[in-house]
């Protein structure tokens, strides 16, 4: 297969309200700060994949109608991926696979949400025909799942506050996250109201504005360029209801991680990854995550996180960029995964860096928990 | 390249108005005869991908609800596009490609009778200067037909053949919604919707889906000694800013054309995604498909299921292959206003 890598990662900074940008505009400022990442000129691209959440959230309907031109599109093919929360990690995975594929050398990719335009929770909650109407939004919806993670385990309360602080001290040296709150500590998390039990006000994501986007070139287009290689991708589905399904601990993320671990001949997660970004838009999905995964036993996700081996300089750094936690264009919110993934590797995290990190996950789950998209990068193609 | 064959395709019978079936209850038929006609499930099928809008629905994520409709335990690879199904066949051909499949299961779906259409079509311009105006889908390609007009690039003949010959066609067509035949003073006195655009120059509101299954090289041949193969594809886009654009030509299909060789090619048969009676002759001239027996199929103008209507051209043109002596053919899929995002695919049956 054609080895692929990312050249470039291009962010905006996140926000509430980005009123200072169109839509064109906040895609446009991505798409600007990759291209001079990867040091490439426009010729060089030869198709756009664009990804994002749900058109409602915006209010535009296949949105890259009207962006042709800020994405620099026209004139060449494009790709509009929408797979619901995973779409930031599945439009990487399926950009990559345009390189792959052999029939393109190099891909500029962007996905992007502008919340602010529209009302998520709204656009979340429809009503269908002949069935009940949940007016829950996301973290109503998964609350349901934390609370059976908390009870089958014996989970104390404390690590959800835990991460959430954790996450958004990470996101005090990232200026671009869109939650800068000084002094953020457990105390500060549990003081705030409770949302949908377990979940407090600061245990979950914000709704941002912005984009991210990433140039990805074949092996033999690199020349000298910093590279993240992509040794691993996969996507996995599984439906919303099926009987015996596990909403906590679903089988699509099992499958999809011990594929991508394939790829890259990694047998032993914890050991072998320096340090990863995952979706972990709820506090304790970082602990449900670690055991998905496979970074531990079923059971013991809780307890690495109590141990802060989740921290900057723990054992298994999660989420060095601050996270969803901390930043939440929907769309983007993926891809921002899989970019910071690229950019530790490259050692062009700044001061979010993890020391000597060679090999990063970047992961994103979407749906009832049912979508999933990952990968590992690497510094070396070896 | 790795070489990728279309070894199937179904379509479920064009309906005016779906009423209380749903999406899966449109998805499941299709998908099932050609899981039938193939003598295959859902485990032979290494990746899935699904064409579709949120806004015919009425719902963010109406996608989730459409993967009811297919076996999705155990954990399946799975991707959705929110375009029409034939750019969900481009992405499965990539997979394909690189290696990460050897099948792939293709559907779109569409119900455009619950909506209205003209409005929610508008919401893909502009959302800042244009959509608050809410150009209605007609208004919008009729400003293209009258530039065609204008400039003599077609008559308003040949926008009556089109119609005519749609409904003659629609006998070839099992699923057809519109199968009765008019003559030229019908479509005179028809009404106008937006000028030069009447009635009958407009597709009829559909709902409907599809499903393709393709496969490579090595695995075509299990299914058939006479794949149809993807012997080139192109796709690209155009402006936004239909102000900038110059409604007689289409740079961005020139440009596809010289990718697929297409002036080389004698093609046999052609399906083109022609949603509006001018846009046959136009596309029919730019295309060198003077002498091409075009659209058999009637084409969008006797049933367009948006989300599908592209991916029906790829399999209408696939099963002409299939059924006659045919060897080259050519499918156009297209999407925005005036031909925006055109993918032209030649396929080719090898004796």
């Amino acid at each position: 297969m054609i080895q692929a890598g990312v050249i470039g990662v291009g962010q905006t900074k996140y926000d509430a309200k980005r009123r200072d940008v169109s839509m064109a505009g906040l895609v446009r400022e991505a798409i600007d700060n990759a291209m001079v990442a990867a040091n490439i000129e426009w010729d060089a691209i030869d198709a756009v994949v664009l990804g994002k959440a749900p058109d409602m959230f915006e209010g535009v309907i296949m949105p890259e109608l009207y962006l042709a031109d800020a994405i620099g599109a026209v004139g060449k093919p494009v790709l509009r991926v929408h797979t619901a929360g995973s779409v930031g990690g599945s439009t990487a995975v399926i950009a990559a696979s345009h390189v792959c594929s052999g029939q393109f050398k190099t891909i500029l990719t962007i996905t992007f949400e502008k919340q602010s335009e529209s009302n998520a929770t709204w656009a979340l909650s429809p009503r269908y025909p002949f069935s009940p109407h949940i007016n829950a939004g996301a973290g109503g919806y998964f609350a349901p799942f934390m609370r059976e993670y908390i009870r089958r385990y014996e989970a104390p309360e404390h690590i959800g506050w835990k991460v959430a602080a954790k996450d958004r001290q990470n996101a005090l040296k990232n200026p671009l996250a869109h939650l800068h709150i000084p002094g953020i500590d457990e105390k500060m998390v549990s003081d705030t109201p409770m949302l949908w039990d377990p979940l407090r006000y600061l245990e979950s994501c914000p709704s941002s504005d912005g984009a991210c986007a990433m140039v990805i070139t074949s092996q033999d287009q690199v020349g000298s360029r910093n590279v993240a290689w992509i040794k691993g991708m996969a996507v996995r589905s599984e439906g919303t209801l099926s009987a015996g399904r596990d909403e906590v601990n679903p089988q699509a993320g099992i499958d999809c991680a011990q594929d991508i671990y394939k790829q890259a001949g990694i047998t032993n997660p914890f050991n072998e990854i320096d340090c990863a970004e995952i979706y972990v838009p709820f506090s304790w999905y970082e602990p449900m995550w670690l055991e998905n995964l496979g970074f531990c036993d079923l059971g013991e996700g809780w307890k690495l996180t109590d141990r802060d081996a989740t921290a900057i300089d723990g054992e298994i750094p999660f989420n060095m960029s601050g996270g969803v936690l901390s930043s939440n264009p929907i769309g983007a919110s993926g891809m921002i995964r899989f970019g910071e993934a690229a950019l530790q590797v490259m050692g062009l995290a700044e001061d979010h860096q993890v020391e000597d990190a060679k090999v990063a996950m970047g992961h994103a789950y979407g749906g009832a928990a049912q979508f999933f998209a990952m990968w590992i990068v690497s510094s070396s193609l070896d | 390249m790795k070489k990728v064959a279309v070894v199937g395709y179904a379509q479920h019978p064009i309906l005016q108005n779906a009423g209380a079936l749903n999406e899966v209850e449109l998805i499941m038929p299709v998908v099932h005869q050609l899981f039938a006609d193939l003598g295959i499930c859902q485990d032979d099928i290494d990746f899935t991908c699904s064409g579709s809008c949120d806004y015919l629905q009425g719902a963010a994520f109406a996608f989730v609800e459409g993967l009811s409709a297919i076996q999705t335990n155990p954990p399946i690879k799975e991707s959705h596009v929110e375009m029409d199904a034939a750019w969900a066949m481009y992405e499965s051909m990539l997979k394909i490609q690189m290696g990460d499949a050897d099948t792939a299961l293709i559907y779109g779906f569409g119900k455009s009778s619950p909506g209205d259409l003209d409005s929610i079509i508008s919401l893909q311009m502009d959302p800042y200067y244009i959509s608050p105006l809410w150009p209605d889908r007609v208004s919008l390609a009729a400003l293209q037909a009258r530039v065609l007009l204008d400039q003599n690039i077609i008559t308003r003949d040949q926008m009556l053949a089109a119609v005519i010959e749609a409904r003659v066609n629609s006998k070839n067509n099992k699923n057809a919604l519109i199968t009765d035949l008019i003559d030229e003073s019908e479509y005179l006195d028809n009404t106008m919707i937006s000028s030069p655009l009447n009635k009958l120059d407009c597709p009829p509101i559909s709902d409907g889906s599809s499903a393709m299954i393709i496969a490579s090289e090595d695995k075509a041949y299990e299914f058939t000694d006479h794949p149809i193969w993807i012997e080139g594809i192109d796709h690209r886009i155009e402006s936004s800013n239909l102000g900038s654009r110059n409604l007689s030509r289409s740079n961005t299909l020139q440009v596809s054309m010289g990718q697929l060789d297409l002036n080389n090619i004698k093609f046999d048969v052609a399906e083109l995604h022609t949603q509006f009676s001018h846009e046959l002759p136009f596309l029919k001239s730019l295309l060198n498909l003077a002498d091409v027996p075009t659209n058999l199929s009637g084409g969008p103008l006797v049933g367009n299921v948006m989300m599908c209507a592209g991916l029906d051209a790829i399999g209408k043109t696939f099963e002409s292959l299939k059924e006659n002596q045919f060897k080259h053919g050519l499918a156009h899929a297209t999407s925005g206003p005036c031909l925006q995002h055109n993918m032209l695919v030649h396929l080719e049956k090898q004796k």
